[in-house]
């Protein structure tokens, strides 16, 4: 469903540069400078920090009115020497704004001038054109991860490890995926690795940096990997780091589904069995039976909901799936972002789905409120921005997703691999059994005893 | 105490001062920030969307890329007692052939379908960094908006390189003006005094504080004709040039609002502030002076009386527990920093750190004033200095908004937000109260007990509560 459309109300996305700052604070020592005016980095450090409760720093070339007219690379070499003073990073990022794309300024060439200028040992600059008008976060994410790795890739000595390629999950999802890594007994390269620098413990000293993040002499040595496993299926090819390794580098790329739910993880379990050649740990095998315990428990509450979900198109997938196999089907499939191919690999699973599915690209919260109403979905999952739905038609929303800034823990929330999966559904399902614990006698009280006709849609089905 | 140190930038240094140990009494400041140093501070847009947002009948459009409206929607606690219009976020959300080719035809249909839909008296279209760049004409677009739809259609300037976060303020009040503007005729400046009404400028009813005030007002026979802005409809704002006194509380965005009302409409201004409890009862009492009223000032002390006699023990039992803690504050204006080291010294609390994101010269040769001996005063301060001056100065708690509570948590330093996201109000006698409880249970929480000793530089100077 293609809208052009004169207003966006209720925004359901973030901006490009929002989403290209995430990666770079997945990379060790790495700091990241937004060219543009001074609000810009403000506004989504604000926003990121509220999400992971961690400080957020991010630099600004704080263009002011002269530098937008005249050009702001003086500013820009600036912000880069004061970053390197006070940071003392090995890797900086430089995403644009609205200002910098619309005026013209060519980041690229001004990292190569300054390196050429400078001559700053042992630091690496990674341009990415991050324009607001571009595109969503999730599009600003994987481009700064596709330029993250064509900038530091090189040719590399043939190594035993995997490239895993994450899309902006929490740090406790990542955690997860690592574990598994690790319990399949792989050498493995994690890009972006957000898990430590973004839910950071209390610990002395203070950082400037958070320890933790992927090496930059590991992101180097992706080129000689044996595979790597990208999960970003909703992702465009020019996009796509992993597509990036498999063009330049012949890498092998193994594009999956975030490892949520049974099948998601099992296609991801598999593969690492395949590439370790190690068989499946009695610690996972028991987890997946947990897991299909809790589907096979659950699953006449599960039948109950009609979800609506939004957000990041990956998430969005993974979680379709994931719903789409505990019989909790999709009414409602919504992301901001354009992703051409979402459809058609949605397909499959709206075929299974006994209703129709709504599915919004470039949405707003106007249109997944009115898609609601229309099909009338019970239970909302995705970021915070969704207590709209609650407060507007009454929906329960189970947060996933970034950002949660309206409660605590969204680093913490746990959905992938089979124990994560068994979490997310323990949520969902307990959402949909308090709300009609909350809903029933009311209902069921208008329905047959006052026989009103006045159901609230989205209560009792 | 120098402020030289290895990772500082020098052109900081102008903008940092101790108390007592410099001869430079004056602080740059009001600047433009420095490339790279990692500014807490905001935008244009953001000082312009914080100051109209709570006209909660407006529609409120931001022209421009997503990002803008994304980042405010809905995030402000100011509250409402009717419209909840404003509590949406509109955007024509450009896209790159709107850029390449020009918004301006987008932007008018945008406001054709939110007028259509929502029946607004007036609508607030705020310019942002590209369109400033792109050149579109919104004074046009608004104008002939303005004229199909017989309501006020009016471009907010608040592109955001140029200027920062108080430019955004000025960019806001100019809109109020023009809002104000066509019923000024209705309306001349006359002797106001016999009708005791004030507006309030300054409090944007975070949590009801405006409410808060009204009612104290209303108990010593003021009436507050309208609030800039809380809880603001379109029409009580067009009343503003009736009344006799403007009270300004947050002067930062406010200040040039009261002087061009009292230019334009001869309306006369008081700067007060109802943070704390000793700003609360003189505020009071300077009104009730301000109107010469024998009956108005009996009403206004036994107020106060009551009021203070009230949350006396509650604050003295707080006091026993806080004093001689230290505070540091890094918070948006001037004015509050100037109420807030008052508040401190109501609880026994001193003051060793103190900056704003916007604050002006007469603020911080207040804040130079009245601070104590040592006190670092600084402004538009950026990550790596708070950190280092609550570290120095030992710290225990540290007043700020979002960006600056995760970094003193990890510092292990107790946390005050005082910014436009809260939902308990810190205004008059009742916000006193909340104020003290707030730092009694960030300060002496037993979570510190824990963390003491494994955490960041403060952890283990955290006295005992």
């Amino acid at each position: 469903m293609p809208v052009y459309r004169n207003v966006n109300a209720n925004p359901c996305n973030m901006c490009m540069p929002l989403g290209g700052i995430l990666p770079f604070k997945g990379i060790e020592d790495a700091m990241v400078i937004i060219h543009g005016s001074q609000g810009c980095s403000t506004y989504m450090r604000r926003h990121i920090a509220e999400h992971f409760n961690e400080p957020i720093d991010v630099g600004s070339s704080s263009l002011n009115e002269k530098g937008t007219i005249y050009g702001g690379a003086q500013n820009l070499f600036q912000a880069l020497d004061n970053i390197r003073k006070v940071y003392q990073p090995r890797l900086i990022g430089i995403l644009t704004s609205c200002l910098a794309e619309t005026i013209g300024e060519d980041v690229e060439g001004i990292a190569r001038d300054y390196m050429k200028q400078r001559k700053p040992e042992d630091i690496s600059l990674v341009a990415v054109p991050t324009p607001g008008y571009g595109g969503t976060h999730s599009e600003g994410y994987w481009l700064a991860v596709k330029n993250i790795v064509s900038h530091l890739a090189r040719p590399a000595k043939k190594h035993g490890g995997v490239n895993i390629i994450v899309p902006n999950l929490s740090p406790a999802d990542i955690r997860e995926i690592k574990r598994i890594l690790g319990l399949m007994g792989l050498q493995y390269t994690l890009v972006p690795d957000i898990s430590d620098t973004l839910d950071r413990p209390i610990a002395r000293p203070y950082t400037k940096i958070p320890p933790g993040g992927t090496p930059v002499e590991a992101i180097r040595d992706m080129p000689g990997a044996v595979a790597t496993i990208q999960f970003g299926l909703t992702v465009e090819e020019k996009l796509s780091p992993g597509y990036y390794l498999q063009s330049e580098f012949g890498v092998p790329l193994y594009n999956l589904p975030v490892p949520m739910g049974v099948e998601a993880t099992d296609m991801f379990v598999n593969l690492l069995e395949k590439l370790s050649g190690c068989n499946v740990p009695q610690t996972l095998a028991m987890e997946r039976g947990r897991l299909l315990d809790c589907m096979v428990d659950a699953h006449k509450y599960s039948a109950q909901g009609s979800a609506a979900v939004f957000g990041d198109p990956e998430l969005v997938y993974a979680v379709a799936r994931t719903c789409a196999e505990n019989g909790l089907y999709p009414a409602v499939l919504a992301t901001g972002s354009k992703s051409n191919g979402l459809e058609q690999l949605l397909s499959p699973i709206i075929a299974e789905c006994p209703q129709k599915v709504r599915i919004i690209k470039e949405t707003d919260f106007a249109l997944i409120r009115t898609a609601c109403r229309e099909t009338g979905a019970n239970i909302a999952i995705g970021h915070s921005d969704g207590k709209y739905l609650t407060e507007k038609e009454g929906l329960p929303l189970v947060r996933l997703g970034f950002p949660i800034h309206d409660r605590v823990g969204g680093q913490r929330l746990l959905s992938t691999g089979y124990a994560g999966t068994t979490m997310f559904l323990d949520r969902i399902v307990n959402t949909i059994l308090e709300n009609k614990h909350n809903n029933y006698r009311a209902t069921m009280y208008r329905k047959f005893y006052r026989n009103t006709g006045e159901e609230r849609y989205c209560a009792e089905r | 105490m120098s402020t030289a140190a290895p990772n500082v930038i020098e052109e900081r240094e102008s903008s940092i001062l101790v108390k007592g140990r410099q001869r430079k009494s004056h602080l740059k400041c009001d600047a433009d920030s420095i490339a790279g140093c990692v500014s807490q501070r905001a935008c244009v847009y953001c000082g312009a969307r914080v100051v109209l947002n709570p006209v909660t009948d407006a529609i409120h459009l931001v022209h421009g890329p997503i990002g803008c409206a994304s980042y405010t929607w809905d995030i402000r606690g100011s509250l409402s007692s009717g419209s909840e219009l404003y509590r949406n976020s509109f955007s024509t959300d450009l896209k790159e052939n709107d850029i390449i080719f020009g918004g301006e035809k987008k932007l008018a249909r945008a406001i054709d379908e939110l007028v259509e839909k929502y029946k607004a008296p007036v609508v607030f279209v705020y310019a942002t960094c590209v369109v400033g760049v792109i050149g579109d004409d919104l004074e046009a677009v608004c104008k002939k908006a303005a004229q199909k739809h017989g309501i006020q259609v009016i471009p907010v300037q608040s592109s955001g390189f140029i200027g920062n976060k108080s430019a955004g303020y000025q960019a806001a009040c100019d809109a109020l003006l023009r809002l104000i503007e066509p019923r000024s005729a209705a309306c001349p400046p006359g002797n106001k005094h016999e009708v005791k009404s004030i507006n309030y400028l300054g409090d944007f009813n975070l949590a009801g504080e405006a409410w808060i005030i009204t009612e104290y007002l209303r108990q010593i026979g003021v009436e507050v004709n309208t609030v800039f802005t809380g809880d603001s409809k379109c029409s009580n704002l067009q009343k503003a040039p009736e009344a006799s006194l403007n009270i300004i509380q947050c002067a930062g965005s406010m200040f040039y609002l009261a002087q061009q009302l009292e230019e334009l409409y001869g309306i006369p201004y008081m700067r007060v502030s109802f943070l704390g409890l000793e700003d609360t009862s003189a505020s009071l009492r300077s009104i009730a002076a301000f109107f010469k009223d024998l009956q108005m000032k009996r009403l206004a002390e036994e107020l106060i009386q009551r009021e203070t006699a009230a949350v006396k023990s509650q604050m003295e039992g707080y006091r026993e527990k806080l004093k001689h803690k230290k505070a540091a504050i890094y918070v948006g204006g001037g004015f509050k920093a100037i109420s807030l080291i008052k508040q401190f010294r109501e609880l026994g609390i001193d003051v060793v750190m103190v900056g704003t994101q916007t604050g002006r010269e007469e603020d911080y040769q207040t804040l130079h004033d009245i601070a104590d001996d040592g006190t670092v005063i600084l402004d538009d301060a950026n990550p790596s200095e708070l950190e280092r001056f609550m570290t120095e100065k030992g710290a225990h708690l540290l007043v700020g908004g979002v960006k600056e509570r995760p970094l003193a948590y990890k510092l292990g330093v107790a946390f005050i937000d005082h910014n436009h996201d809260r939902k308990h109000p810190l205004s008059g006698y009742v916000g006193a109260v909340n104020f003290a409880r707030e730092v009694h249970a960030t300060v002496c929480s037993p979570v510190w007990k824990y963390a003491r000793g494994t955490g960041g530089g403060n952890y283990a100077g955290l006295p005992q509560c």
